[in-house]
Order: structure tokens, then C-alpha cells, then sequence
């Protein structure tokens, strides 16, 4: 198909004797939203912080944005974006602060920066918002304006793991009109999520339970094979047959 | 009859965050009760005031017919309490970690057995294994197995079913409506909306306050305007261009398609006219029923605009 | 009753299934009895004196005026023969006796020589080697006075030199018994205080609080495992001492590991105490090695002696359970004494437990507030 930007062949990682990915095979392609289910545990996050340039694999082979994930891991983290729960904005700094100290180690210029920052704000309506903690900020907003950071630097891929967690229904779907509007500039978005409704919002789906990936292919495609009006009833009919 | 329940009032703050404001609601005996609403919308602060581990700042909470806060010795005997991280102890076994909550409370595995059978014979097969090595699933069925032990007549259950893989949720929830049977009353808290008509009645809840009680049948039917469910193949487009028509009032994406409501409920035609003009050319309108998510979206707005 | 036997029963198989725990409590103490070797030189200051004057002339009363005055010294006693010396030891505030043999004096002015024995407590070997050279240099100094600008080397006082309780100066009789204070307190302080706070952070303790059990039960079934473990741990102590430095224990064996098992139940309270204060077992752990070691360290008597210490220290040191517990141990392992010359210090360890423990039961937090 057309520009593979992750391409995963066999990936197996294990923690001693406790195998947390095991065998997976999958390509993402650029400018699509690629989402990444499966309950907690299943191995998601093992994946992306593989993925993301911040674990190595055990085994198989792993390519991100062109880079390759056991020599080349730091080139990774300069071409990607990672936004996260629990990695996210520094809580005792302002808005301004946290986008320059970011945009800093992004390794943009200063100017490039204001840049951003002034259209950032702008974007969200940000503005009277320029000089508060993030600590002082509603959770909803958190998230987004963490998004926007962690595409500051307009990268090819951004990793998003359990972007929504506990957020209202519609600050959690304002946020993925976020998702699709960075999609359509042509930033391919990989998200990790425990809400198989947010399935739907994707491109191309994978499933993963216990380590393995069950399905792996277009929310219709999949309701369609399994016979079911749901992503969630296409994973119970995996699951138990 | 005693409720299970009796709150009024009840307000608690951390600081300068108020979590739960003037919140009052009542359980009836027997009755599978949900709340519903994201994180912080206050459902552990309640659920610990109601299991005897906070005091509330204002109001008065009835547990049983017991004072919360003064006859809290004898209230603990009688809840089975099942917090959001399924506190189990990761390095004793399934049938030790049972075993010890059955001893806790003066009783024995063999003598309530029968309350839990359907629950632990998922999980009997792994019974000498660590706790902290189970599956989210497993550790849920667990979980609730050690709360129902000394057969408790309230069981509060926060979060039990977040994070877990969407087989266990479903088998959790047959587990519960199983347990009606034995006159136990259950409050349950989740994010989940689908999960809300598995309850009898359900309380909406957000940033601290009730939007609404009553059974999910009712809450649905409480939706005040037309649902329409739009779809097309270019999700992102429909929406932008959904949300440039002045004559739609809310449209929120839902999975493959959007709900859309309008100011004007009989505006439906023109609104196709109007998607097809914009170069949308596979739109496909339908009305539908509100579901108990569409109603809360529209409860929030609500309370976002007031 | 079930339910505190159920709850202990569950403490123990934690304590087991973490091999962590294990090492910590058995293999660390071993270890640092094994590794700990080094002497450490102090000063000395207004160390205890006291004489035994068998002569009582002009002569040893200027030696005695020149001892006394130096600055080193204070006189404790005047003895009044050989059996008094052991008693005057036994007695703690006394680190060394001079014996001043018969005829002293007219045996300097006739012979030009003469003999004085300096008789030390081995049971702390820096301070006696301290003692020892200091007064030797001052006997020297006090002979060149005497014999004037020609006779410098003529006269002679050869001090003899004695080491009591600890002839062969092994400093490992002074450190063992430090050691077992430090390491004993140091232990069980941090387990019970982490096994708290461990239960506050998985999230546990607010289960087992809804629940019948009682603030006291849950406490008293933390500690009484770590009870029964530390006192093998004491044994395994005291067998490795002797078996590997020959350490005796000179007085009651069974006085000994009575006051070891009330040493680790003030140590296992005041874990307690700590876990009502920390929110995690971070800062459980924090609080406990900051708060226990370094104090035990540096005040407690164990490395410097109190009596040299400036008066605040000494003030801050005397709430410390560590001071009492080394007098103690080492009157018992290497003094030899009985129950008699430590009761002061046990009674003061016994209330120490009760306070702690009655402090720990009233700030248990029976809700998550």
C-alpha cells in the first residue's frame, strides 16, 4: 500500500519469563488514525513505549517513521509524538512555559515556536489561558492543549496511550475531533484505548488480548465478518466463540 | 420497609475542590443501583462516605438505617466493599486471599459458598495462583468474591468493571443480576454508559452533582428534542460541515456516525439538502431513539451552559 | 480471636513470599556484624578517674593534682583497695583507675623509679586507649618537671598498662553490641512502618477498614510476626559474634535476650508510630533511616561517648531509645552485670513501648482522612 510509517514483523517482548507481546505483526500507514484495543493489561502500552522509542524490543523487527527501534531509538523520539495518562504536562508550570520548554526539546527554533504557540492558543482559544499553571487548568482542557503539544513539532506519527481515560463524554469527544482534524494534515495518529466505542472513530482497528492481536482490520470489515453491530460484540465473539 | 440508602445533602470538599455537592438520592432494599459519570465526577468520594471511610462535610447519609457517621463499628460488618483497584493482596494466593477475607469477618468459605459459586468457579481453577499474577478479569471475579464472602446486605462496587476486557464486564454483570436473589442490595459506579440498563435505576453524575435519577428506561424517554443519527463515509468532513449549519443545535460523533439535533426539529430535509450541497454525497439521515449516553451529553450541556 | 489469628496468619505468609523482606531482616544484620571493623578516634573529656593510692604521699597526690587538671579527667572515687575496682567499673561513670603502688614516692626519690598501674575500661577501646596515652604522656611530662634540666632520663614511672573486660582491646566487643542497637532499632522500625504504609498505598487498608477488625488487632498482628522473626534474628547475632569473634556474653543470657525482645518491641512500636505519619512507604522509608540511623549513629554513644558530647546533645540523645538500649547490652554482654545496674535503663525502654504503642492506636486512622 501506500507510505508505511510503522512496520512490525514478529515483535515479541517479554518482562523474565512473562511474555507481554507476543508475536505481533501489523503496518500502520501514514495519515491514518490506527487504533489500538484491548482491556488493560493486554499488552498495549508495552507496545507503544516500544513503539514510541522508549523500550526495546525483545525480539522481531521494528521500524517507526523510517528508524529502526533497537539502534536507532533516539531518531524515533525526535520524529514522533507521545502523549499519555500519567506523561504529560509539567503541573507547576504555566501554558507558555511548558511550550517552550517542549518546543526546546523538540529542537525548534525559537522563533518557530512563538510561532506555534501564538497559533495554539489561538486555535483553542487559548489565549487568556497563556499564563496559568496547568494545575489550575480543568482536565479537559489539560488534554488537549497536552495533544497539542505533543504535535507541536508537526511529526510524521503521535502516540497517544489511554488518551480519554475518565474524561467526560464530550470533552472525550472533542478530543477526537482533535484526533481526526491532526489526521487530516497528514500526521498519522496511533491510539491505545479501553473504549472499544472509540473504535469506530478509527481507521484500521487491532484487537490484543493477552499479548497476541486477535483482529486486525476496518471497524466495518470486522463487524461485517463477525456479524455484529459493535466492535465490543466482535471482540466477545473472539473471545468466546 | 428500610432503604437501603437515605442521602440528603451530603457535600464533601478537598481543599479548594468541591467533589460532591449537595447530593441526595435513596436505595431501595434489593436493587441494583448504578452511578454514571466520568472520573471526576465524584463516584468514589460518595461510595467512601457511604462505605464509612470519609466523613462528609454537610448533609446527613443513611446506611441500612444506620448512621454513616456515628454507627460506623457496626455498619462495617454488614458492607462488602470492592474499591477501584480491586485491592487484593498480589502475593497471597486466589483461595488465601479468600480465605483470609471469609476469617475477617467471622466466617468461612463453606459457609457462604453458595453466594459465590457461580462467580469463583471461574477463577477455582487458579486457585493456588498469586492474586497479582491473574488477569484483569480474574482479579475482578476475585474481588467480588472476597466483598460477597460474609454475605454483607449492601455491596459497593466502585469502577469494578473499567479497564477490564469486555468479555469479563459482560459475565460481571450477569454475576450481579444473579445476585438479587439473595435480597442484597448493589450500588455500582461506572464510566460506561452501555452498562447503565443493566441497573435498575440509575443516578447521572458529573463534577460533584446529580443530573438525573431515575430507571435507564425513563432517563432515555427524558430526552427533550429529535435524535438524528447521520452518516457518511468522510467522518471528519460531516462533522465540520455539520457543525457550520446554523440550524443544528449539538452533533456529537458516536462511533461510525454522528447525532445530530436541531433547533428545529422538523428541519430534517433541509438539513440532507444542505449535505448534499456541501458536497456530501453518501449522507444518510435517520431518526432514532435517544440512548442513556445522548441524554447525558445533553444533561451536561445543559449544566455547562447554566 | 479468629479474626486477629486469621490477620496474623496473612502477615506471616507476606513476610515469606517476599524474599526482599527476608533478606533485609536476616541477611543485613549478619552482614553488617560481619563487615563492621573500623575504629574511630575521638576525643576525650572529663573522662571518670578514680584512684587507688596505696602510697598516699606527697608525690602521688601532685600526680594525682596533675591528672585531674589537665582537663581530660574528672576524679569519680577514691578507692581503697583492689576489690573496689571492678565494683567502681561496674558502677559506669568511672572509664579508668590509676593504682598508685606502696612507697611510691619514696621509691621516685631513692631508686629514681617508680610504678603506677592505669587500669581501663576495655569494654570501650577507643576511649581506654585514649585514656591510657593521655595519662602516660602526662606521668612523662610530670617526670621531666621533676628531674629538672640535667636529669631528664633518670627518672623513671613506668605506667603498667591494663585493660579490663576486653585484655586483647578487640574492638568488635565495642561494636557488636552497637551494632545489634543500631541494626535491631534501624529493622524493625522500618519493617512495621512499611508494611503499613504498603497496605495504604495498594490500596488494601481501606478494605480491612470496612471490616470488623479493630485498629488494635490489625497493629498488634503487624507486629507480633516481626516479633517472633527478630528474636531468631537475635539468636543468629549472638551466634555469629561468638563463633566468629569469640564475643562471650559474660552475664545473663537469658537477661540478655529478655531486654533484646523489649528493645524490638519498642523498636516495632515506633515502626508503628512512623506509619501513622507516612502517607507511603516512601517516605515511611525516608523517616526511618534519616530519623533512626543517624541519630543512633552519631548520638546515641555508640561511635562518640555521650559524656563528650556538648549538653544539647546530650538533652536530644536522652529520648533516644538507642542511648539506653547500648548500656544495656554491653553492661549485660561484656560487664557481666545483672539486673540491678540496668534497671533504670529497662524501666525507661518499658515506657518508651507503652507510650508508643498508646500514641500509635490513638492517631490510627480509622478513616482515609
Amino acid at each position: 500500500m501506500n507510505n508505511t510509517v510503522i512496520y512490525v514483523h514478529n515483535l515479541v517482548k517479554k518482562f523474565g519469563s512473562f511474555v507481554a507481546n507476543d508475536n505481533l505483526s501489523f503496518d500502520v500507514y501514514a495519515g491514518e488514525i490506527f487504533g489500538f484495543l484491548g482491556a488493560n493489561g493486554a499488552g498495549k502500552t508495552t507496545t507503544i513505549r516500544i513503539l514510541s522509542g522508549l523500550s526495546k524490543p525483545t525480539s522481531g523487527e521494528v521500524n517507526v517513521a523510517g528508524f529502526d527501534a533497537y539502534k536507532q531509538s533516539e531518531q524515533i523520539k525526535k520524529n514522533i509524538g507521545y502523549m499519555s495518562q500519567k506523561f504529560s504536562l509539567y503541573e507547576d508550570l504555566t501554558v507558555k512555559e511548558n511550550i517552550i520548554l517542549y518546543g526546546g526539546i523538540y529542537g525548534m527554533s525559537k522563533s518557530l515556536i512563538r510561532e506555534r504557540l501564538d497559533g495554539l492558543l489561538a486555535k483553542l482559544h487559548f489565549q487568556e489561558y497563556e499564563n496559568r499553571m496547568i494545575s489550575d487548568l480543568p482536565l479537559g482542557l489539560r488534554q488537549k492543549l497536552a495533544f497539542s503539544v505533543a504535535v507541536l513539532h508537526e511529526p510524521k506519527i503521535v502516540f497517544l496511550d489511554e488518551p480519554t481515560g475518565g474524561v467526560d463524554p464530550i470533552t472525550r469527544r472533542q478530543f477526537w475531533e482533535t484526533i481526526y482534524e491532526t489526521a487530516s494534515r497528514g500526521i498519522t495518529v496511533f491510539v491505545t484505548t479501553h473504549y472499544m466505542d472509540e473504535a469506530e472513530y478509527c481507521d484500521r482497528i487491532s484487537i490484543m488480548n493477552e499479548g497476541k492481536i486477535v483482529a486486525l482490520d476496518t471497524p466495518e470489515k470486522l463487524k461485517k465478518q463477525y456479524d455484529a453491530t459493535s466492535v465490543e460484540e466482535v471482540f466477545i465473539k473472539i473471545a468466546r466463540p | 420497609m428500610i432503604k437501603a440508602i437515605e442521602s440528603s445533602g451530603i457535600a464533601k470538599s478537598f481543599g479548594p475542590t468541591m467533589a460532591l455537592d449537595d447530593i441526595s438520592f435513596s436505595v431501595n432494599e434489593s436493587e441494583i443501583f448504578g452511578f454514571i459519570g466520568p472520573d471526576t465526577a465524584g463516584k468514589t468520594t460518595l461510595f467512601r462516605i457511604i462505605a464509612t471511610l470519609l466523613l462528609p462535610d454537610k448533609g446527613n447519609m443513611k446506611v441500612l438505617g444506620m448512621n454513616a457517621t456515628s454507627d460506623y463499628k457496626e455498619l462495617r460488618k454488614n458492607i462488602g466493599y470492592m474499591p477501584g483497584r480491586f485491592s487484593l493482596y498480589q502475593d497471597l494466593s486466589v483461595e488465601e486471599n479468600l480465605n483470609f477475607y471469609a476469617t475477617v469477618f467471622g466466617t468461612t468459605v463453606e459457609e457462604n459458598y453458595e453466594l459465590i459459586s457461580d462467580i469463583y468457579s471461574h477463577i477455582e481453577p487458579f486457585k493456588k495462583r498469586l492474586a497479582g499474577k491473574l488477569s484483569g478479569g480474574m482479579k475482578q471475579k476475585l474481588a467480588l468474591s472476597c466483598a460477597l464472602i460474609h454475605k454483607p446486605r449492601l455491596l459497593i462496587l466502585d469502577e469494578p468493571t473499567t479497564g477490564v476486557d469486555a468479555v469479563s464486564r459482560s459475565e460481571f454483570w450477569n454475576m450481579l443480576s444473579k445476585l438479587r436473589q439473595y435480597n442484597i442490595t448493589i450500588i455500582v459506579s461506572t464510566p460506561y454508559m452501555d452498562e447503565a440498563i443493566r441497573c435498575d435505576r440509575v443516578a447521572l453524575i458529573q463534577n460533584g452533582k446529580i443530573l438525573s435519577i431515575d430507571t435507564p428506561q425513563k432517563i432515555r424517554a427524558g430526552f427533550s428534542r429529535k435524535l438524528f443519527i447521520v452518516k457518511s463515509v468522510e467522518k471528519y468532513k460531516l462533522i465540520k460541515t455539520l457543525r457550520e449549519y446554523p440550524e443544528v443545535l449539538t452533533a456529537y460523533p458516536f462511533g461510525d456516525s454522528i447525532h445530530v439535533t436541531l433547533i428545529n426539529d422538523s428541519s430534517e430535509n433541509s438539513l440532507l439538502e444542505y449535505l448534499l450541497r456541501e458536497g456530501i454525497r453518501d449522507a444518510v439521515i435517520q431518526e432514532a431513539e435517544a440512548g442513556i449516553e445522548d441524554r447525558f451529553l445533553e444533561l451536561m450541556e445543559k449544566g455547562i451552559k447554566v | 480471636m479468629k479474626r486477629f489469628l486469621g490477620f496474623v496468619k496473612k502477615e506471616f505468609l507476606h513476610i515469606f513470599r517476599d524474599y526482599r523482606t527476608l533478606f533485609i531482616l536476616f541477611g543485613i544484620p549478619a552482614a553488617q556484624i560481619l563487615i563492621f571493623g573500623y575504629a574511630v578516634s575521638t576525643d576525650i573529656k572529663n573522662a571518670g578517674v578514680a584512684f587507688l593510692d596505696l602510697s598516699k604521699d606527697e608525690m602521688t597526690q601532685k600526680l594525682t593534682d596533675k591528672i585531674i587538671s589537665s582537663g581530660f579527667f574528672k576524679k569519680t572515687e577514691t578507692l581503697l583497695n583492689y576489690s573496689d575496682i571492678d565494683k567502681v567499673f561496674k558502677k559506669g561513670k568511672t572509664k579508668a583507675v590509676i593504682v598508685f603502688e606502696k612507697d611510691f614516692g619514696k621509691k621516685l626519690i631513692s631508686e629514681y623509679k617508680a610504678s603506677l598501674s592505669i587500669i581501663s575500661d576495655g569494654s570501650e577501646p577507643n576511649t581506654a586507649t585514649l585514656i591510657t596515652n593521655y595519662t602516660t604522656s602526662i606521668v612523662n611530662e610530670f617526670t621531666m618537671e621533676l628531674a629538672g634540666p640535667g636529669l631528664k632520663n633518670s627518672i623513671r614511672i613506668s605506667p603498667e598498662v591494663k585493660m579490663l573486660y576486653n585484655p586483647a582491646l578487640k574492638s568488635h566487643f565495642m561494636f557488636v553490641p552497637g551494632v545489634i542497637t543500631l541494626i535491631l532499632i534501624l529493622i524493625c522500625a522500618l519493617m512495621t512502618s512499611v508494611t503499613i504504609t504498603r497496605e495504604k498505598e495498594f490500596g488494601t487498608m481501606e478494605v480491612l477498614l470496612v471490616s470488623p477488625l479493630r485498629p488494635i488487632q490489625i497493629i498488634l498482628g503487624k507486629v507480633m510476626p516481626y516479633f517472633f522473626l527478630s528474636f531468631i534474628n537475635v539468636l543468629l547475632i549472638l551466634l555469629l559474634s561468638w563463633l566468629v569473634f569469640g564475643l562471650p556474653v559474660r552475664g545473663s543470657i537469658i537477661l540478655l535476650l529478655a531486654e533484646c525482645m523489649l528493645y524490638i518491641l519498642m523498636s516495632l512500636t515506633l515502626g508503628i508510630l512512623i506509619s501513622t505519619v507516612s502517607k507511603t512507604m516512601q517516605q515511611a522509608i525516608f523517616i526511618s533511616l534519616i530519623g533512626i540511623m543517624l541519630p543512633t549513629i552519631l548520638l546515641s554513644g555508640f561511635i562518640y561517648p555521650i559524656e563528650n558530647m556538648p549538653k544539647i546533645y546530650d538533652y536530644v540523645s536522652s529520648i533516644m531509645p538507642p542511648r539506653y538500649f547500648i548500656i544495656i547490652i554491653k553492661n549485660i554482654m561484656i560487664k557481666g552485670t545483672g539486673l540491678m545496674y540496668i534497671w533504670k535503663e529497662t524501666l525507661i525502654l518499658i515506657i518508651m513501648t507503652l507510650v508508643f504503642m498508646g500514641i500509635s492506636v490513638r492517631k490510627f486512622k480509622i478513616r482515609l482522612e
